[in-house]
């Protein structure tokens, strides 16, 4: 070529990885990893006196407030740019539903529809006043009577609680019911409650909360309740049962009409936990299975966001019977537009009394109640079948590798393996879940039910795509070779890939350090 | 050393006893993080839950093997719950009691009937 | 549907694989006479544009506090949020995430958490604070709970200055568990009065500051005197952004403090979803309710932090734990940190002090209008006694498109409150929303 006329363009570069360098042991410089910033606390910022608002700073003459003014206010500040930082990399640090599969068994981790969030936020619903004259709030207690509808509707119950703030709130909210409804009666004296062993946590706890002496009821071989041992446990001193339906193996109680005939034979009340509603919402009515009083998780069924751990809502729906025992207030029908009853007044005077400060969770009612009508009673029938059907897949898919503890008969929606399997190879189910993390999955619900051993429970909702299902089936089979193949490290060194490794439990508890100082 | 059923073991000199959580209790528990020990004073029929043992994942109540009054208890416990992983059967005692029957420690076992005992769980 | 992603291709696939020749033969379990043939009778599927129409038809049917006068508080407060607040929890790590039971993919929620915790620590005084309860009121009842466990002792004293659906909540829960509770009379200004209620059996007693007439309160000698019978002070705040300018409960001796945390990032929303911040002395850390965040490492000694001292709580305890509480308020957790964040202390000193001035403003046009107010020493929020009883005053106050108040009546029938009406005033307000109140009021309340 002749250097006297540089024709050729000289400006390109290398736009492929080179082969030759080993990037496996990398370390940056200053412990960087790349996009995962890592985030100080707001604690540590060495300034408080930054502001990300503009409020004048205007001298006041307190006198009233002679002696009650405080000098020892301490808290870091941050401008606009620094607080999206600071979130926004803390965010990234997070697994999340529309992430990837979240399949925790008993959560029912779906999708969560933005039509919700925008609804919620319209002016005339979300900033209204829970103590503004009733006559200016007309829109929102008819939105309360059309989410009750609905939830009446569905459950096949004539009456619904629709205060409680969580599902324990609204077991807590069902139980005080009961007792009051035996109160009235002259049945005080019943102090049992029945749980099936298989229960969620929170039903021994919130019966033995309110003073209940809780007794198990043994489970049958196929993962049910065992009706005989119920029956000869049912008698003049118990108040109640509390049967989740579907129940926590995922499994639908085949007997569940018995149970009831049994319970109300026995002068109790039938309480079920909705957590699982999901599975048969619009296809099975619980008041056509003898139900008395049932809370419904807005937040799983229903879709109302998860937010990190709340809030959730859990409104009761209620018989007939339980009806005026329910908590104040009220809301009701009157001749001239809707009307509260908060005072122990008219129809409500036998109320057992007041869960919370104002009405329950109105945010949540309207992302629900938005959930509702855009599913329609034909979408939410689909909705408990696509859900069972991914259940009954996941299932299938996978159990010539790992060990189902209730192998006849299809489960409901959500698919539950036990520990068997992994028998010999030194991985445990905590292990095999954490392994998942490295894959992509949020790990399934673990060590629950307490009546599997080394039980995972899958749940994948009824909005995961199979498309997604069979790329998380894949994970599980390629994890569960590489555990019979005694790949060992991968799983007990794991996560190896997430923000964070496995974190002390242990020093957390021993020392427990719960605020920066 | 005499032991219970529930895994709280007893020792006793004359009618006072020191009594605390077995190896195997200890062991199953995990490691253990909190203790909570009984009041001095504190008067303890046989069989009621005197203490609270807790580790990261689970919580127990320990139970009095002996009827009798609380008349010490292992303090120290609570800056170093670890101690009860370390050395279960020894310092990591819970509490000393002084005894209201002593006719109740037949009903224990020895350490070979423990033994025996732990072999059949 | 345009939230479910299987098509009818997938589920004959998906069924065959399962071996079935039907989804009806999953739900072979469910007996005969509950199995269904068609839907339940409800509307069916509907898309974006009709669900949006009738849900905006019910807001048009409600009045926004945005387009009128507006001073309803007594327990709920609207302030102004930043519009970061509001975008960051919408952020689907956020947002869409659960409780941080895998810390591992958590990290980020659980951050926050801490730095919630601490802002709550800092903000009322206290050591120690937990992850968030529902809200200020159940709150309220957990730290009852919390002085019976304790004290060992089982009855709670509550103020006459309690927000009267604090009291209530206690009351419920309470009487559920065998506790016994004993109200003071409705007092303006005398939550000194739980004092002559304390006995050997009293675990607690329970003042408002401000309380629900608006009224503030040195709580410092009623705390050493119920802690020298024996008792703790447990103080609820239902306005949380008075402690911008207002001792702290912890400075004043609280044992136990109970917070509506609202006024700081979360909306209105007709009285919830809110968040309850707890917050207590040291020493009762392994008794508080709730979820707690603690600091750790991760098996690279890297600082991290996960859910703690899980064992008191329901899934592990059982029949046996501290609480039934499982969820908590998470999102609005995470609203109130990033708002207390933006705010800062300089952020909060300066809306708390334009909260105490224009109230006072208002007060004194009330005054100058001849209005008889009983508040003696006030924040944000007082108390009118009008001529005439308050409930259809804040009626024909709304007909003018005023949203005046709230009737002490509406939250309790108390025999000599009938005309008392709690009037808030926060940064939200203007000069001449004031001057619109103070002349409808003189119109009506006459």
């Amino acid at each position: 070529m002749n250097a006297e006329s540089p024709k050729m363009n000289t400006v390109g570069r290398p736009s492929a990885p080179e082969l030759a360098v080993e990037t496996t042991s990398f370390k940056s410089l200053l412990g960087g990893r790349g996009l995962l910033q890592s985030e100080k606390l707001i604690f540590e910022k060495d300034d408080y006196s930054r502001t990300g608002v503009d409020f004048a700073d205007i001298e006041i003459d307190a006198a009233d407030l002679d002696g009650l003014l405080r000098d020892d206010l301490s808290l870091p500040g941050l401008t606009e740019p620094e607080a999206m930082r600071h979130y926004v990399r803390l965010s990234q640090k997070n697994h999340a539903i529309d992430l990837a599969l979240y399949p925790l068994g008993s959560c029912t981790m779906k999708h969560n529809p933005r039509l919700n969030e925008k609804m919620a936020r319209l002016p005339g619903l979300g900033d209204i006043h829970p103590l503004q004259p009733v006559s200016t709030v007309q829109g929102a207690l008819a939105l309360m009577d059309s989410l009750s509808h609905w939830l009446k509707t569905l459950t096949g119950m004539p009456a619904v609680a629709i205060t409680p703030k969580a599902g324990a709130h609204g077991e807590l909210c069902g139980l005080l019911t009961i007792k009051a409804a035996h109160e009235a009666k002259g049945q005080g004296h019943r102090r049992t409650v029945l749980v099936p062993t298989s229960a969620h946590g929170t039903n021994p706890a919130t019966a033995a909360f309110v003073g209940y002496t809780v007794k198990e009821v043994a489970q049958t071989a196929d993962g049910r309740v065992d009706v005989a041992d119920l029956a000869s446990k049912l008698g003049p001193d118990v108040a109640a049962i509390m049967v989740t339906n579907p129940n926590t193996c995922g499994l639908f109680e085949r007997d569940v009409v018995e149970i009831a005939r049994l319970t109300h034979e026995a002068g109790a009340y039938f309480y079920c936990d909705g957590a699982n509603f999901n599975a048969i919402v619009g296809r099975v009515r619980p008041g056509d299975l003898g139900v008395d009083a049932m809370h419904i998780n807005l937040h799983k069924t229903f879709s109302t966001p998860h937010g990190g751990g709340g809030p959730g809502a859990g409104p009761v729906v209620l018989s007939e019977a339980l009806a005026p025992y329910a908590p104040k207030p009220w809301v009701v029908a009157g001749t001239a537009g809707f009307e509260m009853l908060e005072h122990d007044e008219g129809a409500s005077s036998a109320n057992f009394g007041r869960m919370c400060a104002f009405q329950g969770q109105m945010g949540m009612f309207i992302r629900a109640l938005t959930y509702m009508l855009s599913h329609g009673a034909d979408g939410l029938k689909q909705v408990a079948e696509d859900a069972v059907l991914n259940a009954n897949y996941i299932k299938a898919s996978l159990q010539d590798l790992m060990s189902v503890p209730f192998p006849d008969g299809p489960c409901m929606h959500e698919a539950l393996f036990d520990d068997r399997w992994l028998e010999g190879t030194d991985v445990t189910t905590l292990d095999f879940a954490k392994a998942m993390i490295d894959e992509g999955f949020h790990p399934m619900t673990m060590y629950f039910p307490l009546v599997v051993h080394g039980a995972m429970l899958i749940e994948p909702t009824e909005t995961e795509s199979k498309d997604e299902l069979d790329g998380f089936i894949a994970v599980l089979r390629a994890l569960a070779g590489a555990a019979k193949a005694g790949d060992v490290a991968r799983f007990k060194g794991a996560p190896y890939l997430a923000p964070a490794k496995r974190l002390d439990e242990t020093r957390a508890a021993r020392a427990p350090r719960l605020t920066y100082s | 050393m005499k032991f219970t059923k529930d895994h709280e073991w007893v020792e006793v000199t004359g009618n006072e006893a020191f009594v605390g959580i077995t190896a195997y209790a200890a062991e199953a528990l995990g490691d253990v993080v909190f203790v909570e020990v009984p009041d001095v004073g504190k008067t303890l029929k046989k069989g009621d839950s005197f203490a609270v043992v807790e580790s990261v994942k689970a919580a127990s109540d320990v139970y009095a093997p002996v009827s009798g009054e609380v008349i010490e208890a292992n303090t120290d416990l609570s800056g170093a719950p670890e101690t009860i992983n370390a050395v279960p059967e020894a310092g990591g005692w819970i509490a000393k009691i002084k005894l209201s029957d002593v006719a109740e420690l037949d009903a224990l076992m020895d350490r070979a009937a423990y033994e025996d005992y732990l072999s059949t769980l | 549907m345009r939230y479910l992603p299987l098509s009818s291709g997938d589920r004959a696939a998906m069924l065959e694989k399962i071996g079935v020749d039907s989804v009806d033969a999953l739900f072979v379990d469910v007996p005969q006479l509950a199995r269904r043939t068609g839907t339940v009778d409800l509307p069916k599927v509907a898309g974006e544009l009709e669900v949006e129409a009738q849900l905006t038809a019910f807001a048009e049917q409600n009045v926004s506090p945005a387009k009128v006068p507006f001073f309803v508080g007594a327990g709920a407060y609207r302030h102004h949020i930043p519009a970061t607040v509001d975008h960051i929890i919408q952020r689907s790590e956020f947002l869409t995430s659960y409780t941080p039971y895998q810390p591992e993919i958590a990290q980020g929620t659980l951050q926050v958490l801490f730095e919630f915790q601490s802002q709550v620590a800092r903000l009322t005084g206290m050591p120690v604070a937990n992850a968030s309860l529902y809200d200020g009121s159940t709150a309220a009842a957990e730290s009852v709970l919390m002085a019976t466990r304790v004290t060992k002792r089982n009855k709670a004293v509550l103020s006459g200055g309690l927000h009267p659906h604090y009291r209530e909540t206690v009351e419920t829960l309470a009487h559920a568990v065998g506790i016994e509770t004993e109200a003071c009379a409705v007092a303006v200004d005398d939550e000194a009065d739980v004092l002559k209620h304390i006995d050997a059996n009293t675990a607690c007693v329970v003042v408002q500051t401000p309380n629900v007439f608006g009224t503030a309160t040195d709580v410092s000698e009623i705390a050493k005197a119920a802690q020298a019978a024996g008792a703790l002070l447990i103080v609820v705040v239902t306005e949380v952004m008075s402690l911008g300018l207002l001792k702290s409960p912890g400075e004043m001796g609280a044992d136990v403090v109970a917070v509506e945390g609202q006024s700081i990032g979360v909306p209105l929303s007709y009285g919830g979803p809110y968040v309850g911040l707890f917050a207590a002395k040291e020493k009762y850390l392994r008794q508080l309710p709730g979820r707690l965040c603690g600091e750790t490492v991760d098996a690279d000694g890297e600082r991290g932090f996960v859910l703690t001292l899980s064992t008191r709580e329901q899934h592990i305890r059982r029949d046996k734990a501290t609480s039934n509480i499982c969820t908590n308020s998470g999102l609005c957790a995470l609203a109130f940190s990033i708002h207390m964040s933006l705010l800062g202390q300089e952020g909060l000193k300066r809306v708390a002090k334009i909260n105490y001035a224009k109230a006072h403003k208002a007060k004194d046009e009330l005054v100058a209008a001849g209005f008889d107010i009983v508040t003696p020493r006030f924040f944000n929020e007082f108390t009118v006694k009008l001529p005439v009883a308050a409930l259809p005053v804040v009626e024909a106050l709304a007909a003018k498109n005023v949203l005046g108040g709230v009737p002490f009546a509406r939250l309790q029938d108390a025999p000599g409150f009938e005309n008392h009406l709690i009037v808030a005033v926060t940064e939200t307000v203007s000069d001449g929303d004031i001057a619109t109140l103070v002349s409808a009021l003189k119109e009506v309340a006459r």
